[in-house]
């Protein structure tokens, strides 16, 4: 260890210590400063009695196994009890469900495009592709393949197309083929949605009746 | 440093062998030097449709094994003093050669020839990996039916995730008459779901098989409508500017004077 950086400040409060990580460094930057600290500096502090652990990981997003990585590299040491973790970036996530990921391309016969999240495809589906997603599918341009929305289960996903002509549709674990049962279909652009469990397709204006948590416009 | 052009399709009997056939013939009546080689192995058909089965000697496995030179593997057209033709093996099977060793041999070809067509066989496996291994360009032919253009689709997404990027797309076998009465697939529909460039389109004419069955390839007789669909492509790999065939332009001008004196 030859540069002692400071991605790691401890501060001290009446019924325990704060860890505040760095959030802008590399994780193993991270981890390797935290073992650092614990090893040296607060000798005294750390072999103490039980102490309360809060620690905050500022905007870092952090996976489950580098949270277990962080709590081993505490847990080290006896006394120190974690409290908790905070992770802002986590509750930022949450926020963020409703942001779309825009895609280009084509997808072609044999090819499958998955994404976590909700996706605004700009280019065709063609048939024998699969464009399958764990949220909504918006797609600008000819749906002639199969979509499959809400991939982990979700009901409440939809799946939009400027031209809606697919091979299959499948939300969550519902799966429908056109034409025979879907009833009204239209020119204009449409979408895919479930109503106690079977599959309906409507105009695209009218989704927000389905979804009115889609952030939606209002005149004046 | 010649071209090589892949002519594939993924599903078969659309045909791409007649295509490279005719392509490759085309090329040389306009004047190149042209080298067709044919990759599908155990099933070859290149040589039958040229009329060069009997002159066959060595093939593409001798050559990659080493059990012959390159040039001695070689056959030469009746017809024409520069188009050769590298026929496959019958014997064997795709995986009796590796995409490298055809990638060597067709970079060796292009060092001697202006253009090398390779006549890929249908599928997706070996065989596929094989014919695109030396291509500079990839010619996608379909004919007017769904599984042949989801077949298409499917090697067009492989061919642009390979080395070859703007694959150029040939639809073979057009009845005018299937497409007006909305039988058949038209072009632009084709087009739409497929979106690459069009290089040509070629009628359905009975010629072409009767030219495949004596081993001679319809793109030498000037009264075959596919056999001035095949020019134009040639043409156009070439560089020119032709406009795309007038399908519906069927009468002769005999036909076309009676109309014009309201006699048709």
């Amino acid at each position: 260890m030859t540069v002692k950086s400071n991605h790691v400040t401890i501060k001290g409060t009446k019924d325990g210590l704060i860890f505040l990580l760095d959030d802008q460094c590399e994780f193993s930057e991270l981890l390797e400063d935290l073992r650092y600290k614990l090893e040296h500096s607060h000798q005294n502090i750390l072999t103490g009695p039980i102490i309360h652990v809060d620690v905050k990981l500022g905007m870092r997003e952090v996976t489950e196994g580098q949270k277990t990585e962080l709590l081993d590299t505490l847990k080290q040491k006896g006394n120190l009890l974690i409290r908790s973790i905070d992770t802002p970036a986590q509750s930022m996530l949450e926020v963020d469900q409703n942001q779309l990921t825009i895609h280009t391309g084509m997808i072609r016969s044999g090819q499958v495009l998955h994404h976590e999240g909700n996706i605004l495809f700009l280019g065709d589906v063609n048939p024998g592709g699969t464009l399958e997603c764990t949220g909504d599918i918006f797609i600008m341009g000819a749906l002639r393949g199969m979509a499959h929305a809400g991939v982990n289960g979700n009901m409440e996903a939809v799946i939009a197309a400027s031209y809606l002509a697919p091979t299959q549709l499948r939300i969550a674990e519902v799966i429908s083929r056109p034409p025979d049962e879907w009833e009204n279909r239209e020119t204009s652009m449409e979408f895919a949605f479930l109503k106690d469990g079977v599959m309906q397709i409507d105009k695209i204006t009218n989704i927000v009746r389905i979804r009115p948590d889609l952030s939606s416009f209002k005149g004046v | 440093m010649g071209e090589a052009i892949v002519v594939t399709s993924g599903k078969g009997g659309v045909g791409k062998t007649t295509t490279s056939a005719n392509i490759g013939t085309a090329l040389a009546l306009l004047g190149k030097k042209v080298c067709l080689v044919d990759t599908d192995i155990g099933l070859r058909n290149l040589d039958v449709v040229m009329g060069l089965e009997n002159r066959i000697i060595y093939d593409l496995c001798d050559v990659a094994e080493g059990r012959c030179r390159l040039n001695q593997a070689l056959v030469k057209d009746k017809r024409f003093e520069e188009l050769y033709m590298l026929p496959a093996a019958q014997t064997k099977d795709k995986n009796a050669v590796s995409p490298e060793q055809v990638r060597d041999i067709i970079l060796e070809l292009k060092k001697e020839y202006e253009y090398v067509i390779i006549d890929c066989p249908a599928g997706i496996e070996q065989g596929f990996k094989n014919a695109i291994a030396g291509a500079d360009q990839a010619i996608v032919v379909t004919t007017p039916e769904h599984a042949a253009v989801r077949d298409a689709d499917r090697i067009i997404g492989l061919l642009e995730n390979s080395h070859i990027k703007s694959p150029k797309l040939v639809v073979n076998r057009i009845r005018v008459n299937m497409v007006k009465s909305g039988d058949m697939l038209d072009i632009d529909g084709i087009l739409q779901v497929l979106n690459i460039d069009l290089i040509g389109i070629v009628p359905d004419d009975e010629l072409v098989i009767k030219a495949a069955n004596t081993g001679e390839p319809t793109v030498m007789n000037p009264d075959s409508r596919a056999a001035i669909a095949y020019r134009n492509i040639a043409r156009r790999i070439l560089g020119d500017t032709v406009p795309l065939m007038q399908l519906d332009q069927k009468k002769g001008a005999f036909t076309r004077f009676k109309k014009f004196f309201g006699m048709g």
